[in-house]
């Protein structure tokens, strides 16, 4: 079979100061083909299709678009090349309607939406299947429609090669087939897509062929009927990794926590949270799934003390903890460890190193107007040795440390404080697989001293295997609450789609 | 051309980024003093020695020193906790009039508390008037860059009221003027240096030791790096803003002080002049550092002296010896910006090149 190369990319390296982030990375995209880039974080993923993108630039390394020499000086100059980049988190103006943003920034008239240009971007949705009202702002629409009107942008633009960064982080799990079919059609109609993500099953079900990254390099090229999410594995981490988490069995305590009506407002008066009820015993763990953005984030900080409740109770141990001060909630033994989508943002000071970020919230109880540092410093050296914390050393700013490593010294740090209530949301965001069984192998350590960890995830998989409970959140409400053991993905996918528990176990 | 922001800095390039710049300041202000008609070097050599070259001129240069230090101090506080305070001339002003009461009109008081007095009224006066912005900021949100800027004005005309106005010394005719402090009402000198030398060294290590070793250093280091932080920690973060300004203010107040009972003698508009803004620049240049504040206000202090020094040697107008400050200002600072970013030059058709 001869088929026609789009993209191929010759030995490429580039390196960040010390850290080689590409090193001799061979990799070719055909037409009509859709390629996975998977790695763990930190595997040169994101470096390698921002080379493409006109984002960086290869230090070496030659890059060839439908044959040709080129050197990609701006992410213009892409565009021009025919290379739309679909990023994560969109880039769209809320205000304006699809085929606003669809004509902004490549227009040449001062009045964008003439209507020959409306019927060309007609032209491509028609091409290539898609449906979206071009007319609606925004605003108005769901994730997946802002990502429909991405690609589409990138269409309209002329653009035969598409990258898609994380593409389905936001999606359920029927949004995401849908993704799919789009981008099978598109394939199909000549496109060339490059798709990067590190779940192994969307791998298999969408892409014709994948390339793994490890450590900066291209371990390998497969087509992706012949392999298998072992074998992909293997090749990700670098070693045979068991794949399951064993779900410890306690039994059931005390009640902890206990959630009624709670009610939240966000922007513009809109609850955030609404009506959310719900228990939280010792010695388990209770998972919340949802699309990000349902309300987790809203959930966890009015439990902590540091959102404003509009509605409803919080019984901690029995105690009405609604309006307490964060600090008064921390005395209590409520703890949280919130990883944020860019990961300092909330519970670390990036630019301190180790110790003062042990010190964060024991300082208050020393006594005297003096910090003493070295309590600090000993809890520290614990949680580095105990969770095996990789860093040059304890007074280095953890923000030199990588991505795991510093969700390592958050978790360390709130597990240390011996809490009764530990409250973590995404705590395996980004890690390898490696370090996010350390934080399962963690987090179920704690549930078997009898803690209540409330854990906010991501991927089904994992919180079907280690949560005892799941609770779904859609746009703040809680659409059922199960034991995990008799509830599948699909349904879960449903219920973060807004429909109910009681009418999904109804309808069958 | 695109600006690049650099990824970890090493030693070796920010010092070399620092030599480039000291010696394009060289360079640039030479061709200014030879475009003038002067001798660079003798114009250089001048400066030196107008600053450092006798005791009496060494001396006027440590006492240019004095309120930069205080003030860099107060402004470092606040900058610590990113909160912009650039209201240092007012609040020095305020500092000045609340000493200049006791010292003129508080007339029971003992001869001997009158100067701890005026030093307390004074941290007080500049502290409520960075209280002010600060009480806005932490209740309502309020942009402190904007208010403590407006404040300065506030101050600013307050003063030249009083001076004008219901201050005015009689005896003085057709002379605007406020009365000269009495002689218990002026800071006494150590080596023929007002001891404001001294409280400066003083509040150096009292800073310094504040902000590394105190609860209230830490929360402000937390503050500055990351409100949500320090909310999630339960840090009280209105207090802590209210707190750090009252000191923020209060020192550059001590400033006032020192400027008007040990310079000026009495309340005038030069007990601040810039010293509010020059800080800014000072505690920029410092890192955020207490005792580095200490070498670049000293060796401003020597740019500054060094500067109405060849005023007077050279005959050079004081325009041009701002100037000439100016332009090396300009490549201290500018050199900051090629410390954090590089800039990339490309084309279509070249391989990129790095410029340093």
């Amino acid at each position: 079979m001869n088929k026609t190369v789009y993209v191929e990319m010759k030995n490429i390296c580039k390196t960040f100061g010390v850290i080689r982030a590409n090193r001799n990375i061979n990799f070719s995209v055909y037409e009509g083909e859709i390629h996975g880039l998977l790695g763990e974080n930190g595997a040169g993923k994101s470096t390698l299709v921002n080379m493409l993108s006109g984002i960086y630039k290869p230090d070496s390394g030659s890059i060839f678009i439908h044959g040709e020499h080129v050197n990609i000086h701006s992410p213009k100059h892409a565009i021009e090349l025919g290379i739309g980049m679909i990023h994560q988190h969109f880039k769209l103006v809320d205000v304006l309607t699809a085929a606003e943003n669809i004509l902004l920034g490549n227009s040449q008239s001062v009045f964008i939406s003439s209507k020959n240009k409306i019927k060309s971007i007609k032209n491509v949705m028609a091409k290539y299947g898609m449906e979206i009202d071009l007319d609606k702002k925004i605003r108005d629409m769901s994730v997946s429609e802002k990502q429909t009107v991405e690609i589409l942008k990138v269409l309209y633009r002329g653009s035969k090669i598409l990258i898609l960064d994380e593409p389905t982080a936001v999606l359920t799990p029927q949004e995401t087939d849908k993704l799919f079919e789009i981008l099978k059609s598109l394939a199909k109609s000549g496109c060339a897509i490059i798709i990067i993500t590190h779940k192994l099953n969307e791998i298999l079900s969408v892409t014709d062929r994948v390339t793994v990254l490890r450590q900066g390099e291209s371990v390998s090229t497969l087509e992706t009927c012949k392999t298998n999410i072992r074998e992909l594995t293997e090749l990700m981490v670098g070693k045979p990794v068991s794949l399951s988490i064993e779900r410890v069995h306690t039994n059931k305590g005390n009640l902890l926590l206990s959630v009624k009506g709670l009610t939240a407002l966000g922007e513009h008066n809109v609850p955030v949270l609404d009506n959310v009820t719900f228990d939280l015993y010792e010695g388990e763990i209770l998972g919340v799934a949802g699309v990000a953005g349902s309300g987790q984030k809203e959930l966890c900080e009015s439990i902590a003390g540091l959102y404003p409740v509009e509605k409803g109770d919080i019984f901690f141990k029995g105690e009405n903890i609604v309006g307490y001060s964060p600090r008064e909630i921390i005395k209590r033994g409520v703890s949280m460890s919130f990883i944020p989508e860019d990961r300092l943002g909330m519970g670390l000071v990036p630019s301190m190193d180790m110790v003062d970020n042990m010190l964060l919230k024991d300082y208050v109880n020393q006594p005297g107007i003096t910090v003493n540092r070295k309590p600090a410093k000993e809890k520290a050296e614990r949680v580095q040795k105990r969770l095996d914390i990789q860093t040059p050393g304890i007074y280095t700013p953890i923000r030199k440390l990588s991505g795991g490593n510093i969700q390592k010294v958050l978790l360390g740090r709130e597990i240390d404080a011996n809490p009764h209530l530990l409250i973590t949301a995404y705590p395996v965001r980004g890690l390898d697989i490696g370090a996010s069984y350390t934080i399962y192998d963690l987090l179920k350590e704690q549930k078997q001293k009898g803690v209540g960890i409330l854990y906010i995830g991501e991927d089904l998989d994992v919180l079907l295997e280690l949560c005892d409970r799941i609770m779904v959140l859609c746009d703040g409400k809680v659409t059922g609450i199960t034991d995990s053991e008799n509830i599948t993905k699909e349904d879960l996918g449903l219920m973060m789609a807004g429909e109910t528990l009681s009418s999904i176990k109804g309808g069958m | 051309m695109q600006i690049v922001k650099r990824e970890g800095t090493s030693k070796k390039q920010l010092i070399l980024i620092r030599l480039v710049a000291i010696i394009a300041a060289i360079v640039v202000s030479s061709i200014f003093i030879v475009f003038l008609g002067y001798n660079p070097v003798k114009v250089y050599i001048n400066m030196i020695s107008g600053a450092l070259g006798s005791k009496i001129r060494f001396r006027s240069t440590l006492l240019e020193m004095v309120p930069l230090v205080i003030t860099s101090l107060g402004i470092l506080v606040a900058f610590k906790m990113k909160f912009w305070n650039i209201g240092g001339e007012g609040q020095i002003l305020m500092g000045a009039f609340a000493a200049t009461y006791v010292a003129l009109f508080v007339e029971w008081l003992p001869k001997t508390l009158v100067i701890p007095v005026m030093f307390i009224v004074g941290f007080l006066a500049g502290g409520l008037w960075g209280l002010i912005p600060a009480f806005f900021k932490a209740k309502f949100g309020a942009n402190e860059t904007i208010m403590t800027l407006m404040l300065n004005y506030i101050a600013t005309q307050w003063i030249t009221y009083l001076q004008y106005g219901p201050w005015r010394d009689p005896s003085l005719k057709g002379f605007a003027k406020i009365a000269n402090f009495p002689d218990h009402a002026l800071l006494p000198k150590v080596f023929g240096i007002h001891i404001g030398f001294i409280i400066s060294l003083v509040l150096v290590v009292l800073i310094s030791w504040f902000l590394k070793k105190t609860k209230r250093g830490f929360e402000i280091a937390v503050v500055g790096e990351s409100v949500s932080t320090a909310k999630y920690a339960g840090m009280d973060i209105s207090r802590i803003i209210i707190f750090t300004m009252l000191l923020s203010g209060g020192l550059c107040g001590i400033t006032g002080v020192i400027q008007a009972a040990g310079v000026n003698k009495t309340l005038t508009m030069n007990v601040s002049s810039g010293y509010g803004f020059t800080a800014v620049i000072t505690t920029y240049l410092s890192g955020l550092s207490a005792p580095r504040v200490l070498i670049v206000s000293f060796l401003f202090a020597i740019l500054l002296q060094g500067g109405s020094y060849i005023q007077s040697a050279l005959q050079i107008p004081q325009a041009a010896a701002d100037v000439l400050q100016g332009m090396i200002l300009f490549c201290a600072l500018g050199s900051e910006f090629f410390a954090r970013y590089k800039v990339r030059f490309s084309s279509k058709n070249s391989k990129s090149s790095e410029v340093k």
